[in-house]
């Protein structure tokens, strides 16, 4: 069965760090930053499990800021 | 596989609009639903190829900066004007598409007057109406939309009913004027809800296109920082009280 892979990538000086999208992620993928922040002084969002990501694209859809790209990949 | 052969060009299933200028940094605060709102319009006029005949009307209140951040044609109206300014617009350029963007302050208080007879005319307008029961520009007072019992700057205490009237539900106001074509109200706190908010908004840009009159997309939004809340904690509070008030669904759509 062909399984699906995907990842993120984050506009960390557009992320204003509002947790939505770790909200939103069914798979528990992206996490704000705990320490590092952007030069705006906001914990912006990353990926702490890449892994786990599906590229189901729930992140981008509910992110205020379309700071959030989605690649998936089919892996047979 | 690595990340590095995930994040190829050919690969990429989600980008941000091209219409929305990733140069500029959006003043709204974190988490605020406006965001999430001027890119789903972003998207449906890039993806309706309207991009060259758009006229958007920009309100007063948090989206008075909307005309920064959405490259398409923009008016600022006076404060509740843009159903007035819209009118004009569409009757003096047919062949443009024209929406209007407001808040609940903007539409349901000072510009009532202008928004309810702009949509009884049936002007051919798309009015994108942003329902977040307060007044969030100026601090957080209590809005025409504000819920019974909800806190703001100025019911400190909750809003009574005997002091401050019912909250007014313009949207289905609207529903019940001849002119309008498509009335709707819908949501962005969930990735289901932001969909099924993009495919309102085509299906308002498609009956301006076809000339059918006023279509009105009502989108019950969070304003966080007014409510004293976090992101999620506000998605979470309007979902559990603001829908029993003003619940989702298209209240009229003629076919």
């Amino acid at each position: 069965m062909a399984k699906i892979k995907g990842a993120v990538t984050v506009n960390v000086e557009r992320c204003k760090g509002c947790n939505l999208c770790v909200v939103a992620c069914p798979t528990d993928t992206l996490s704000l930053q705990a320490n590092e922040v952007n030069d705006r002084g906001y914990h912006y969002a990353y990926m702490s499990n890449p892994d786990a990501c599906i590229g189901c694209c729930s992140c981008a859809l509910v992110c205020p800021d379309a700071c959030i790209e989605v690649y998936r990949v089919k892996v047979d | 596989m690595e990340i590095q052969d995930i994040i190829r060009p050919e690969n990429k299933v989600y980008s941000a609009p091209e219409l929305l200028d990733q140069n500029v940094h959006m003043h709204y605060c974190p988490g605020c639903s406006h965001g999430v709102i001027h890119k789903l319009l972003a998207e449906v006029i890039a993806e309706m190829g309207l991009a060259e005949k758009t006229v958007g009307v920009s309100p007063v209140g948090c989206a008075v900066f909307a005309y920064n951040y959405i490259d398409v044609d923009w008016v600022e109206a006076a404060h509740g004007r843009a159903p007035a300014v819209a009118t004009a617009i569409s009757r003096l350029w047919p062949e443009d598409v024209v929406f209007t963007y407001q808040g609940d302050g903007d539409m349901s208080a000072i510009g009532t007057a202008e928004s309810i007879h702009a949509a009884n005319r049936g002007e051919n307008i798309v009015m994108v109406f942003v329902n977040n029961a307060i007044y969030g520009m100026t601090g957080g007072q209590m809005a025409p939309t504000t819920l019974v019992g909800q806190k703001t700057a100025t019911t400190p205490y909750g809003r009574r009913v005997d002091l401050n009237g019912h909250p007014l539900e313009i949207t289905n106001l609207m529903a019940i004027l001849d002119g309008t074509c498509y009335v709707t109200r819908q949501s962005v706190h969930t990735p289901a809800n932001v969909r099924k908010t993009k495919a309102a908004l085509k299906k308002a840009f498609q009956n301006a296109l076809d000339k059918k009159g006023t279509s009105v997309v009502e989108v019950v939004a969070t304003c966080n920082s007014g409510w004293k809340m976090s992101p999620e904690k506000a998605n979470e509070w309007m979902a559990e009280h603001m829908f029993a008030k003003y619940p989702l669904g298209d209240l009229k759509d003629v076919k």
